[in-house]
Parts: C-alpha cells; structure tokens; sequence
C-alpha cells in the first residue's frame, strides 16, 4: 500500500506530478502580480534581478507549515538517531537479563525490553538501520527509475513500448511478495535490503519520469542540442533528468516513506535485518508480544517514530509538489 | 475506441506473458531442488529415484522447453504442486482465495463508500480544520505500519472490551466467514482503515482538482447551486480517476491483506504466501504470485475501458 506506487494515471504528459496545490499557486501568482502592478503604477519597479524560479518554489514550500514540519521532524529523527548515542550511551551489546521489562523512569527513560536492553538507546541505534536503508533504497530506485524512464521517454517507438511493458508487469506484482520471495532466497543483510527495495520500487519513479520525458525531448533546447550534434546520453543525462527534477524530488519523498514502511513490513513478518541488529520494525514487532503485559514503553515509542517517519517524507513532498508547481506555471 | 480496446487488450497479454518470464526467471533462481524437496531430504542418497523425478517431471529438459512446459500447465490451470502441503497449488488457492476475495471487498467497497465523501468535505472546505482533521487522519493511517493497527484493534476492542473475537473466522469452506461473521468484523475495520487512509488522498486532490475546471465556472455562472454543481459536476467528474485507481491499487490492498491476515490468523491467500515463505514453498509463492499478477493486469485492463467509457473528453485514438 503506497502513495507512490499507485499514481493517478491521468492522460496528462505534459504535467504528470500536478494533482494537487493548483489553488495555492494560484493564490500567490494573483498576488505577486498585483504586487507588480501596483509597483509599475507607482513607478517603482522591483529593483535587482527577478526572483528565480528556485526562490518562488523556496517561498511557497516554506509557507507550507506542514511541509516545515515534516523538515523538523525528520532533521530531528537523523539527529536523534545518529548524534544521540554520541551523547546518551548505552549498552546495546550485551544482553542483560537481570534488566528486563524495567518500568520507565531513573536511569532508563524508556525502561528496558526483554533483553535488557535500554528502550531509548535502542531506538536511536535501530533508527539509524530504518532510516539509512530507507533513504539508500530510495535513493537507488529514484537513480535507477529516473534513467529508465528518461531513456524510454526520450527514444519513444518500440524501445519505449517494451521497456513500459517490463515496468507494467513488475508493478503487477506486489512489493511486498516479490521483496517476501527474494528475502527467503538471500539473507537479509542491511546491503541486500537496500538492494531489494530499490530494484522493487523504482518503478513508478520511472514511469512518472517517462511522461516528462516525453514531452521534454520536443521542447527546442533539446532539438538544438542534437542539430548542434550532441548524443542522445547527453540528452538525457544533461537535459531531460535535470529539467524533470521537481517531479523526481517529489517522488523521492515518497519513497523513503515507502522504502521504510517495506522494511517495517519485513521485519514484521520475519524476514527482515536480523539480529542481533535491529530495526524499529522489529523492535516493534518483538514489543508487541508482550502487548497483554502492558508494557507499553516496547511498543508506543517504536510505533510512534515508525509513524513520524514515515509522515514526514510525505508532508515535505506534498510542500515540494506545490513548490514545484509554481516552476511548472512559468514554463 | 476499437482500436483502443484492441492496442490496450494486446497490451496487457503481452504484460501478462512478461510476468511468466519474470517468475519462471525467479523459480529457476532459487535454491535447492525440487526433487529433493518433494522426495524428502534423505533422497540425495538415492540418485535414481531423483533421475527418475527429474525426467518424470521435466527437470532435465533444457530451460526453454522447461519454460514451455510450466506456461502450457499454467493454461490449463495447473499452478503447481506444494511442495510442503502435498496438495496442488490450485486446489489450496480454492480454499484461500475466496477468503481473500470476501475480505477485501467489502473493505475495498466500505473505504470507497467512506472516501468519497470524505475527499469532497476535503477539498471543499480546503485548509479548514475538517481538512486538516481528516488529512491527519489519513496520514497517520498511511504511516502506521498495519500490522500495529491490527494488534491496538485488537487490544482494545477483544481485549480491553471483549466485543469481538481476536482472531478471523477459523475453519474450512466459506460458510464459517457468515456464521462467525462477529469474528471478521476487526479484519475489516482494520483492512479499511489502510484503504481509506489511501483513497481519500486521491478523492480530495481528484475533487480539487476538478473544482478549478471551466465546466463549474460555467455551470455557476448558469446559476446552479452550490450543492448542485458538487453532486452533479464535480463528484460525478472526480470519480473517474478513482476507477484507474482501484485497478492500479489491488496490489498494494492485497498486500495489505497479507499483514491483516497474519495478523488476525485468517486463513486467506495472504497468510497462504507468508507461511509459504517461512516454509520456502516456493510453488505456492509463484502461483500466488501469477494470480496476483493477472488480476491486476486484468484490473487495470478494465479501469482503462471504464476511464474510456466514462470519459468522453478522453480520446485514445491518436496514441
């Protein structure tokens, strides 16, 4: 079940990423222009240069306070996860029977898991396996989407044809079960999961990427570029990824909360990292084992960052896409 | 139209055949043999009875003929056999997939019944506290890992308040799903959470974007209601995209199902993959998969006729 995986395929090419914040662009422009005209009537013109497409979208993403949030949250979970063990050690390594299930409070703010171990220093170490294979995934399948769907664009005809064909029939298949049967054939090592879900979720990045593309590689920049005698790889590395990149942002947000909800999935079924590593997945899932013993500390904190997580990527896409759409309007 | 029909049903054969290849590619992949699995593990000491297997079978064939052979059984409905169950893959989806089926669609169907009107609420009163209320519901929904919802369900509503039962209705047959229908009502609420939490996403973008078309403008301008203009515009015109993605979204429900499902130890086609996988059973993981597959081609097959149908602006003509 994912946001990204399941876009809604209107038959508009031209602006495959535009679904929603139309309103809001619309807002601003009216009063930028009127801004503009009041200028012009007083005949003080704005001084300096325009404001780039780049500081208009900055503007409008940062009016957007969710998307501000969103940033809060995940600067504030990357922190948490990779400066805090620096500041709050713990023993993460040797299990401590004598320390189980200890409530909340004194030296354990979290109190201790089954194991022993403390709750709160775990979260940060098992934070740091959910958010370095879900952004690495993401980052992978954005790269390996963002070329495929470039270069099928960009040639069309019959190397398109086939090349959507094969995407069509790996998205027909469910994520999760293809990620399920490939995790039963090779040990799930931090590597081998970031591989797995990139090969398994770069597909809709591809797609979006194609629609771009097929409209980019009409535009004249791109025509002159190949009268002037450049190849079609610098088409599309030079100019039909670069000039997609608002809709490839976007979707990458998606994907880190994709990416981190499949190896929740994972290691709620078993089949993700294993121990002695950890992550929030997993200690969630080994907390609620005990969810009749109300020991509430194994599984609120985990459910809660898993949440946070994944809430966050999509809150700053959603500001990305309306900051996008304000580049897209003055194309 | 014709033509539409024809490029696009001529299209999803060939997807169709791709994902054959694709999990025949993966069958080959994996570890181990089949005739050691079937035959048991102690059979490698006898390497006739194995010869014997693999030539009965086919396994000594080159991997085309192997793959011709697997694609001709896969028409005539064999998916294989189990290779831990002894029973065939076809005869376990009998018993699993119309629990599946059953599941996911009356959670399939309430969370478009509750989507709808939740989306238009959205996008009509946008950036007010309904929209905010609803767009934190629907993203926390979205974040919580389902098998978490499952297990609060659970704790609170047959546990804390035993008024319905932990677990799914047990038992063979389709029967026990109407007869112990108290015990099917938690896999639903939870099953339809997820699936709400996903489509009222895209009502409320579908509705906001319909909202800024000419047509309401028009249709304001010839003095319709409000309210009119809403049911008779709008909805009608943003329910359209959401035919394309009911057939885009059926794999992701049905892996949502398969977390439901092990959650609440229904006996669905989703449990029948993940204990398939702990087994390493791998002909049920493929022929569960190639039903999924198809299904969702052939979803998607029919969103597309119904987008065309539905839509008259869309012309699929020059593509």
């Amino acid at each position: 079940m994912s946001l990204a995986s399941v876009p809604p395929e209107l038959p508009d090419p031209e602006n495959p990423s535009a679904t929603t914040g139309l309103v809001t662009t619309y807002d601003t422009d009216v009063v930028e222009r009127e801004e503009a005209a009041e200028a012009a009537v007083a005949g003080t013109l704005p001084a300096g240069k325009p404001r780039s497409t780049f500081r208009r979208g900055l503007e409008v993403f940062v009016e957007n306070k969710l998307a501000l949030v969103g940033v809060g949250i995940f600067v504030f979970m990357l922190l948490f996860c990779f400066i805090g063990p620096l500041v709050y050690h713990t023993n993460q390594l040797q299990v401590n029977f004598g320390n189980e299930f200890i409530s909340p409070g004194g030296a354990h703010p979290l109190g201790t898991d089954a194991s022993g171990f403390d709750v709160l220093g775990r979260l940060m170490v098992a934070g740091q396996i959910s958010l370095e294979v879900g952004i690495a995934a993401a980052a992978l399948a954005t790269i390996l989407g963002v070329l495929w769907g470039a270069v099928a664009g960009y040639f069309g005809g019959v190397i398109d044809s086939v090349m959507m064909r094969i995407v069509d029939a790996l998205l027909s298949i469910p994520v999760l079960f293809l990620a399920i049967v490939v995790v039963t054939l090779v040990t799930p090592t931090k590597p081998v999961l970031i591989l797995v879900i990139a090969l398994t979720s770069w597909l809709t990045t591809s797609r979006l990427v194609r629609g771009e593309a097929l409209s980019l590689r009409t535009r004249d920049y791109v025509q002159a570029m190949k009268v002037m005698g450049g190849g079609s790889r610098r088409a599309v590395l030079r100019h039909i990824a670069p000039n997609a990149i608002g809709t490839i942002m976007v979707n990458a947000t998606f994907q880190v909360a994709d990416a981190i909800a499949l190896i929740v999935a994972l290691s709620y079924l078993g089949l993700g990292i294993r121990p002695p590593q950890q992550d929030w997945g997993g200690m969630l899932s080994d907390g609620i084992q005990y969810v009749n013993d109300g020991y509430w500390w194994l599984i609120f904190p985990a459910g809660l960052c898993i949440v946070l997580v994944i809430a966050a990527p999509i809150f700053i896409g959603e500001g990305l896409r309306d900051a996008v759409e304000v580049r897209l309007q003055r194309r | 139209m014709t033509v539409f029909l024809l490029r696009r049903l001529f299209q999803s054969v060939i997807v169709i055949l791709l994902v054959t290849v694709l999990t025949f590619a993966l069958l080959r992949a994996i570890p181990g043999n089949p005739a050691i699995a079937i035959l048991g593990p102690n059979s490698f000491r006898n390497p006739g009875a194995i010869r014997l297997f693999d030539q009965q079978y086919g396994f000594d064939l080159p991997w085309y003929s192997q793959y011709w052979l697997w694609l001709r059984h896969l028409l005539t409905g064999n998916l294989g056999f189990s290779w831990k169950l002894n029973q065939s893959v076809a005869s376990l989806l009998g018993t699993h997939l119309p629990k599946t089926i059953f599941l996911v669609g009356i959670s399939t169907i309430l969370a478009l019944l509750l989507a709808v009107p939740v989306g238009v609420i959205q996008a009509v009163r946008r950036n007010k506290f309904v929209d905010h209320f609803f767009n934190g519901f629907s993203t926390v929904f979205y974040a919580m890992p389902a098998f978490l919802l499952g297990i609060l369900l659970i704790l609170v509503f047959a546990i804390k308040i035993p008024i319905f039962p932990p677990e799914g209705p047990q038992g063979e047959g389709l029967g026990v799903l109407f007869t112990n229908f108290n015990a099917l009502i938690l896999p639903i609420i939870s099953l339809t959470l997820i699936t709400l939490a996903l489509f009222s996403r895209y009502m409320r973008s579908s509705v906001l974007d319909n909202l800024t078309e000419d047509y309401v403008r028009t249709a304001k301008a010839k003095g319709a209601s409000e309210r009119r203009v809403l049911i008779r515009h709008v909805l009608r015109n943003s329910l359209i995209p959401i035919a394309t993605l009911l057939g885009l979204s059926l794999p992701g429900i049905i892996a949502g199902a398969l977390i439901t499902e092990s959650v609440f130890n229904y006996p669905g086609m989703g449990y029948l993959f993940y204990q398939a996988a702990l087994n390493s059973d791998y002909p049920i993981l493929l022929g569960i998969t190639i039903v999924v597959a198809v299904a969702t081609v052939v979803g998607s097959l029919l969103a597309d006729v119904a987008y065309a149908v539905l839509d008259p602006r869309v012309r699929y003509v020059s593509q």
